[in-house]
């Protein structure tokens, strides 16, 4: 065991799961009131851009993780009020703001650095990790967890905090109701387009946490589309866990394996061309056995038919 | 759901020219985003405008159209049904590398070899659509999802393919050997190759098939009503892998026609950074799938993509901002002309 799984090996993982996990929250909660958010990818984008500057700007971390937080609110109205108020398709808004992410961030790049590429700075401060050593004595889970930055330990703590508010609470149940029953909901006086519009904009307060914790986390770096297929990940995270923010993050923990796999299976001497491939194939082999369970337990899922691109005229005919 | 579906469909409203009132607000935004960086953006403009249909960089703009249109096409076709294929990336690539593979390797006479590379390189990137597509009817993974997350493996699979077995080991770059000069397509003028006649060609006979065919009457009605094509006899899972091959042979075709056509090598991590593949969705999307107008706002897309670089020449200001202004004519017209609406 202690072979295969090492310290280091660990500690990559739970940091490389951070950003995936916190998207796929954010996803779940949009998901959870109607919304069907693939704009995970472009948002991480934007907030880890907006880290670097914040950080550049104040020379704090706390500062870089604030401008993060607020530049990717910011970019979310475009899908809270297009999707909402003026009606929009949700699929199209969000392929619209993955590429106007990829295209901002870079135009900024460029306009603000003067560099194409990558861009750091010794004036840009990361997030500090918080140092545990009583925790390496553990074996495995300890290990992941004795050198993590704060945004690290928030975001298993909102995975608590979401899943008590989405299935403990009042506003919990308005929330799902507005997914699930929007007409229902809005006849009992609740305003749906409201509802939607405060879920999407802290969703995207949280997929910039996750951008935040790529840019700042690890080194402090920017590179042009370093979201590199994370909020993709998150969104099959939303549709494993079926918007259950619990059973996201256990999708995420099997991201997060596949991806310490790879950096194992690479340290063996496989090209990283070929090791980079399991999170995807790891997820779609995820998104096939689950499937396969799903329909044999013949129990049609509501949250899957709504993650399908049911305005596409997709959803599944199984389904009934 | 279905509820909000109907309220949301069938409001007769009455429509300005909605592209020109997006292309103005586009114009406008990205005014401001070079005003704030500093720039003159009538000075931008018209570079992008002297720069893309002027006459010596016509050649230019119709160069960049034929992969663009291509990919344009591959959106096209799936969205016209009410899919989505987001996998054109990988699709391209596939097609890139078996065209390269058999144009070096082939024992056949050069245009033989062109010809057998052109439609190998659709076929292996069709089937790898139509992968997807089985996806999505047997395994139950939506096709947007499906598609999407097959690229990245096959951007991988190649990649690794380019830097270790096929490696041109004469260079220090990842690589294939060059292809021989007969296995070329042959050129017109100046820039210009025959993969934009394939392109020309590829692109009528989809119109054709839309318009006057029953395969592509079949399609527009799954596009309008999924359901109501199926009660109609329209066998919807062969339908979505055929339409899905297709899509994928033409993202192959377009990898093709880069690698035979200017770069005459298949060189790694060249295929990507131009995302043809995003333009071509957008354009696909500002059409609602429709191929006539689809094509057009990919030639559109393609005079900006081509002023851009004159525009970053002459002005300084990054070519990337074609993007921006891409992205916001998406944008503007999604939320305010529910653009792409399928159904």
């Amino acid at each position: 065991m202690s072979e295969i799984i090492t310290p280091f090996m660990m500690q990559s993982a739970v940091q490389a799961m951070t950003p995936i996990l916190l998207a796929a929250l954010a996803g779940s909660l949009c998901q959870r009131v109607g919304v069907f958010n693939m704009a995970l990818e472009g948002q991480m984008l934007v907030g880890a851009f907006a880290a670097i500057v914040g950080s550049y700007a104040t020379h704090s971390a706390t500062g870089g993780v604030a401008a993060a937080m607020a530049a990717a609110t910011v970019f979310s109205l475009i899908l809270a009020f297009g999707a909402t108020v003026f009606r929009g398709d949700p699929v199209v808004i969000c392929i619209g703001m993955n590429l106007l992410a990829s295209g901002l961030t870079a135009y900024l790049l460029r306009v603000l650095f003067g560099v194409s590429g990558t861009f750091s700075d010794p004036a840009i401060v990361g997030i500090d990790k918080i140092r545990l050593p009583a925790l390496r004595g553990i074996p495995v889970l300890g290990w992941g967890f004795a050198s993590e930055t704060i945004i690290t330990w928030a975001a298993w703590a909102l995975v608590a905090i979401v899943s008590v508010v989405l299935f403990r609470t009042a506003l919990g149940l308005r929330l799902r109701g507005v997914g699930e029953q929007p007409d229902a909901a809005e006849t009992l006086g609740v305003n749906v387009n409201l509802y939607r519009i405060v879920t999407i904009l802290c969703g995207g307060a949280l997929v910039g946490l996750a951008g935040a914790q790529l840019s700042l986390g690890a080194v402090s770096v920017f590179a042009e589309d370093m979201s590199a297929g994370r909020g993709w990940i998150a969104v099959v995270a939303v549709m494993l866990g079926r918007a259950n923010p619990l059973y996201a993050a256990g999708a995420c923990v099997l991201f997060g394996l596949a991806d310490a796999l790879s950096i194992r299976l690479q340290s063996q001497g496989l090209p990283n061309q070929l090791t980079d491939i399991s999170p995807y194939v790891v997820t779609l082999a995820a998104l096939v056995i689950s499937h396969r369970r799903r329909t044999r337990a013949a129990r049609p899922s509501a949250e899957i038919a709504a993650a399908s691109p049911a305005p596409a005229g997709e959803a599944q005919p199984e389904a009934r | 759901m279905s509820a909000r579906a109907a309220d949301r469909d069938g409001r007769p409203r009455l429509r300005a020219p909605p592209a020109a009132v997006a292309l103005l607000f586009a114009a406008l935004v990205g005014g401001a985003l070079i005003l704030a960086s500093g720039a003159n953006p009538l000075l931008a403009y018209y570079q992008i405008l002297v720069g893309s249909l002027g006459w010596g960089a016509l050649p230019d703009t119709l160069n960049w159209a034929t992969p663009l249109v291509g990919m344009t096409l591959v959106a096209a076709i799936p969205l016209r049904g009410g899919m989505i294929n987001l996998g054109g990336d990988g699709q391209m690539v596939i097609g890139a590398l078996v065209a390269a593979a058999v144009a070096v390797y082939l024992p056949a006479p050069g245009p033989i070899a062109a010809i057998v590379a052109l439609i190998a390189a659709g076929i292996a990137a069709g089937l790898y659509a139509a992968l997807a597509a089985w996806g999505e009817t047997r395994h139950g993974i939506p096709m947007l999802i499906s598609s999407l997350l097959m690229s990245y493996p096959a951007i991988g699979v190649v990649s690794y393919i380019v830097r270790f077995p096929l490696r041109d080991t004469t260079t220090g770059l990842p690589q294939t050997s060059m292809i021989p000069e007969s296995a070329r397509l042959p050129t017109i003028a100046g820039p210009l190759n025959v993969g934009l006649l394939i392109i020309v060609a590829v692109a009528a006979l989809v119109v054709f098939v839309d318009r006057a065919t029953i395969v592509g009457y079949e399609l527009r009605l799954r596009g309008v009503n999924k359901r109501f094509a199926g009660y109609g006899g329209v066998r919807l899972d062969a339908q979505a892998t055929r339409v899905m091959f297709a899509s994928g042979a033409i993202a192959g075709l377009v990898g093709a026609i880069i690698v035979l056509g200017s770069q005459f090598r298949f060189i790694d991590e060249t295929f990507l950074t131009p995302s043809y593949t995003w333009s071509g969705l957008m354009a696909a999307l500002l059409a609602g799938g429709e191929p006539v107008g689809a094509i057009a706002a990919g030639v559109f897309f393609a005079a900006l993509q081509t002023g851009g670089f004159a525009m970053q020449r002459e002005t300084s200001i990054p070519r990337v901002l074609t993007l921006v202004l891409q992205s916001i004519v998406i944008l503007f017209l999604a939320v305010r002309h529910s653009v792409g609406r399928r159904a």
